[in-house]
């Protein structure tokens, strides 16, 4: 397999050169998703630890409705997305079709869920733990939202990287919405279809490589972060 | 709670980085075929219009019928494919204002070196997919409702035979663009019906060779629209209607002339004086 050579080659070859179109598509890559999770990440673990906390009519809706859109398929979040933003559609006047801002969009669609959903999972747990002792200090489910937010802060630190991994990885949706426009809206993971589908497999398993290289370093600085804040405070 | 705090900083921090494209860079969408830009000629004619104009082309490539579908939307400014009887449907319907002529290239049939269906140096596309059908060798359909598909469906009417009926036996739908078609049957290995200007530039052939081209049927040709601005008023109508002026003007038909895959022109430029 000469592939797998050829592409170790294409990818040192891309690095080294430090090819500008490279590192405008890593930029605008490493800007969409780390936006989107953060937006996703403002959201999701409020909304994750008050489904986690409150008891209200429609709470079972939520929990099945938020673990079922982890699994929502990202070309349908960039259709539903697209006809959103499209001329046509109730926001178009806007004209965020094939902008960076709808990739984010979409994207934050994508990752909110898989936030929430992993978030209530931790606060459930943790509130199992606590809950008789905040009752007793009383501190009710409001007061614990926050308390519980940051006393997990270590477990959901990896609920929000399974959303950048979700993010960063999709091809799906940011093809539909962003139009893979060079120059403007090419990721790492649209200008990967884009290669295999002028036949050059080995650049396109070359910048697969870079992306895992680069998921693979965030994930590691935020082990390390997450480790040696843990050290500090014990 | 500082966490969210930080989350709300970096998310502001993050979303004020100025993006690649500034608000007042002058620019218009262009839809067009997957097949014109997987041949590159984009790459080499866009920068032209560029520099002589200081407009820059925003390209979205899909397929031919998803292409009409984003046009029709209002979702570009300017309309490149090949399917004529669409496109002057798409203006008909007052969707579009004009349907220039652009240029032109060839389709032509790839298949595996061993010629199963043994269709090499036959004159007549249509015997060939006849004889593919007979042999029931495997033959990669687009799938996509592109133009280049379009062209293979009025292709195999004219042979009489119903491929959609042998679809998943013999005859497979990719449901994908020309270069995804192409490895598919650089994989099986299949026969497949392509452009040549995708087939020139495609690096992944494998055992795949040219089996049948020149027939007058295969003749593939190019038109470009303005979007009407009267149908969706934010349409760029000036800086579109400038492109279609260049690429149809004698410098941007030479541009066309002039664009070589290894060494071969690609497309042919026939507008209209």
């Amino acid at each position: 397999m000469t592939d797998f050579s050829d592409a170790f080659a294409a990818a040192i070859g891309l690095v080294l050169g430090l090819d500008t179109s490279l590192t405008e598509i890593v930029g605008l890559s490493l800007r969409v998703s780390l936006t989107a999770v953060a937006i996703a990440a403002f959201i999701g673990l409020p909304v994750g630890a008050a489904i986690a906390l409150f008891r209200f009519p429609g709470r079972f809706f939520f929990v099945v409705a938020t673990n079922a859109l982890m699994g929502m398929p990202p070309v349908v979040v960039g259709l539903i997305v697209y006809l959103l933003l499209s001329r046509a559609g109730p926001f178009g006047v806007f004209g965020l079709l094939f902008t960076p801002t709808a990739m984010i969009v979409a994207q934050v669609l994508l990752v909110t869920p898989i936030i929430a959903a992993l978030t209530r999972q931790v606060i459930e747990d943790l509130w199992i733990e606590y809950e008789e002792q905040m009752r007793s200090l009383g501190a009710g489910p409001g007061r614990a939202v926050p308390a519980l937010l940051w006393d997990g802060r270590f477990t959901l630190i990896t609920a929000i990287l399974a959303g950048f991994g979700r993010a960063s990885a999709e091809v799906g949706a940011v093809m539909i919405v962003g139009g893979n426009i060079d120059h403007v809206t090419r990721v790492m993971t649209t200008s990967i279809a884009l290669e295999v589908s002028k036949g050059n497999l080995a650049l396109a398993l070359g910048l697969g490589m870079i992306l895992l290289v680069l998921s693979a370093s965030i994930n590691a600085a935020a082990y390390l972060i997450q480790h040696n804040t843990k050290r500090w405070h014990a | 709670m500082k966490r969210v705090i930080l989350m709300a900083l970096m998310t502001t921090v993050i979303g004020l980085l100025p993006g690649p494209a500034l608000a007042a860079e002058k620019f218009f969408t262009l839809v067009g075929t997957t097949s014109t830009d997987n041949s590159g000629l984009y790459e080499k004619i866009l920068p032209l219009f560029t520099a002589r104009t200081g407009i820059k082309v925003r390209v979205v490539s899909v397929g031919t019928g998803r292409a009409i579908n984003i046009a029709k939307n209002g979702d570009a400014d300017v309309l490149l494919v090949h399917h004529k009887t669409s496109e002057e449907k798409f203006v008909a319907e007052g969707y579009g204002l004009k349907r220039y002529d652009v240029m032109y290239n060839d389709f032509i049939i790839v298949g595996p070196e061993n010629d199963p269906a043994n269709i090499l140096g036959l004159k007549s596309v249509v015997d060939g997919l006849a004889q593919i059908a007979a042999t029931k060798s495997f033959f990669v359909s687009r799938g996509d409702d592109s133009g280049t598909h379009k062209k293979e469906l009025s292709i195999w009417k004219m042979t009489g035979i119903d491929a959609a009926k042998a679809s998943g036996t013999w005859y497979r739908e990719a449901g994908a663009g020309m270069g995804a078609t192409l490895n598919t049957a650089s994989a099986m290995p299949a026969y497949t019906f392509s452009d040549r200007g995708t087939w020139l530039k495609f690096e992944n052939r494998g055992g795949l060779r040219l089996m049948t081209e020149s027939d007058p049927l295969l003749l593939n040709p190019y038109g470009v629209i303005l979007i009407n601005p009267k149908r969706h008023p934010h349409v760029k109508a000036k800086m579109g209607q400038a492109f279609i002026d260049w690429i149809t003007s004698p410098e941007g038909q030479a541009a066309i002339k002039a664009y070589r895959i290894n060494g071969r022109q690609a497309f042919f430029p026939n507008a209209k004086k």
